[in-house]
């Protein structure tokens, strides 16, 4: 899923300042997993928004609205009829949703409400981690399962570098060592002489560097 | 004598038989370049080959190539550090280029540490290539004189090329295939990382040489006399993949602190004498870091004074 961490609320008080008819918007998905913007977190900013206007003797008008999901037509039609009622609002959903909302409407203006961080999943509870980037040419089968892309600090292709230490990573000793992940994991499943199989110099024009990426599907469109 | 691929002074030392000496200097964080000249100078005549470093540590500082010419119109042969992290297949292509148009013949190619050190860790880095793939590049223009784009290059470049490695860290499991990786890769020659646990050492040497990779590739084993029982005490609890054995730290920390600087020589003068004997050892890689006027004392009192003529 796409994992989002909640903004400060000082930073979204200071984006919707002299605004008067919010809406906030949460949105049903990814964001509601990682507990940053579903339902629950969308009464919470609300409630606090409005003791923090009331205590400035404020009348901002503060509603709360959550959305299957964000990053649909079908579902952000929902809002058509009551949006002009607003003068801002504020997107609790990653930063896909965001930008659909204010796709889609033009007038109104739309902030952000969490920061988008990475492809991942709950590692535990309250702790999510990494496991993708997106890189567009998945290379998973070669390397045990295991993402260096996304996992090793340096997105090293042939690891560990020097700076693997005790199975952790020089950047913190909180962090795994991405090969250490997969020479254990390609030791487990018998396969450690894959190790010594140069991995190619990459294609990154799939990744970010190819500019905006789209899937097209023609299968699908017809 | 071996066949030599390249004018590179390091290569035809090492190709002929004999011990190479290489040390190393830091560039400054400054635009001087008689800081990379003196330096130059205090060891010119006890080493082979001199490495300048590329933004070590991640702290920005000239650039390695602009220190490698200083050198290179000393008439010293220096060898280019490049890391992947600063430059993607591009620039990485064209410095190789702009090295070898001042007949710079030796590159040693590496990953780099992460930028989260440095002076600038809100910066990107780039990482297009690892440092595997840096040595497939630099073999594939000197030997096929191809870009990765598939043109030709006009005069392409005449470079020994040569990767790091660390006999210490880990997994230890994976020393020596990855070893042997950089050599498939095009490793000529290996710099590995400061040596301190001889024991351990040796026996990645023996485990390299069952493998025949001594023959592969020319072994220069890394050296850095200690200054302080402090910075014994440093190496071994904070950078990452250096074992110091404790009693190391233990003979240091128990010299009066006047002359831990001078056992910090002394140890680092026994190991080489040492490791002289090691089969495979192909040379020295004396890294006196910011303390490049003891490179000379190391070298003598290790017995690899004078350095041969060619």
């Amino acid at each position: 899923m796409i994992v989002a961490d909640k903004k400060p609320i000082e930073e979204i008080i200071e984006e919707i300042k002299g605004r008067t008819k919010i809406l906030i918007l949460g949105c049903n998905e990814c964001v509601t997993v990682c507990e940053a913007g579903g339902k629950k977190e969308v009464g919470v900013l609300a409630s606090a928004l409005r003791m923090y206007f009331l205590k400035d003797g404020l009348d901002v008008k503060i509603d709360e609205k959550t959305l299957e999901r964000q990053c649909d037509h079908e579902y952000l039609e929902e809002i058509r009829d009551m949006v002009d009622a607003y003068d801002a609002v504020v997107s609790l959903a990653c930063g896909v949703g965001v930008q659909f909302m204010a796709e889609k409407y033009h007038s109104i203006p739309v902030y952000p409400g969490v920061n988008t961080c990475f492809l991942g999943a709950a590692e535990d509870r309250g702790l999510w981690t990494e496991r993708c980037q997106a890189c567009g040419q998945c290379i998973l089968a070669r390397t045990g399962g295991i993402c260096p892309v996304s996992r090793c600090a340096k997105r090293i292709l042939n690891g560990p570098c020097g700076g693997s230490t005790g199975g952790k990573c020089e950047i913190s000793n909180e962090t795994d060592c991405a090969w250490q992940l997969i020479i254990d994991r390609l030791n487990a499943l018998g396969r450690l002489e894959d190790y010594e199989t140069l991995s190619p110099i990459k294609d990154w024009s799939t990744d970010r560097a190819g500019g905006p990426r789209k899937v097209v599907r023609e299968d699908v469109q017809s | 004598m071996k066949d030599v691929k390249t004018p590179s002074k390091l290569e035809k030392i090492l190709a002929a038989g004999h011990p190479a000496v290489t040390s190393e200097c830091g560039p400054p964080r400054g635009s001087d370049p008689e800081v990379i000249v003196k330096k130059a100078e205090l060891i010119k005549d006890y080493v082979d080959s001199v490495n300048i470093t590329d933004n070590q540590t991640s702290v920005t500082r000239m650039c390695s190539l602009a220190a490698c010419i200083r050198l290179k119109l000393l008439g010293l042969d220096p060898v280019l550090q490049m890391v992947t992290r600063d430059r993607n297949r591009i620039a990485l292509q064209s410095d190789i280029l702009g090295a070898a148009s001042f007949d710079i013949h030796n590159m040693l190619c590496l990953s780099g540490d992460h930028q989260s050190f440095g002076d600038c860790a809100q910066g990107q880095n780039v990482h297009d290539l690892d440092s595997m793939q840096l040595l497939q590049t630099v073999r594939l223009m000197r030997d096929e004189g191809k870009f990765l784009g598939g043109g030709d290059i006009e005069r392409p470049p005449k470079i020994f090329v040569g990767a790091a490695a660390n006999p210490f860290a880990d997994p230890f499991e994976i020393r020596i295939p990855r070893l042997a990786k950089k050599i498939a890769a095009g490793a000529e020659f290996i710099q590995t990382q400061c040596i301190y646990n001889l024991d351990k050492f040796e026996e990645w040497m023996k485990l390299a040489r069952d493998r025949g990779l001594h023959e592969k590739v020319y072994i220069l084993a890394g050296m850095t006399p200690m200054k302080s029982a402090g910075m014994a005490r440093y190496m071994k609890k904070r950078v990452p993949g250096m074992d110091v054995p404790d009693e190391v730290v233990k003979r240091l920390a128990d010299t009066p602190k006047e002359k831990q600087a001078e056992v910090g020589i002394d140890i680092c003068v026994e190991s080489i004498q040492r490791l002289k004997e090691c089969e495979g050892v192909a040379g020295f890689h004396v890294m006196a870091i910011e303390w490049e006027e003891k490179v000379p004392e190391i070298v003598e009192r290790a017995g690899l004074y004078p350095r041969p003529e060619l």
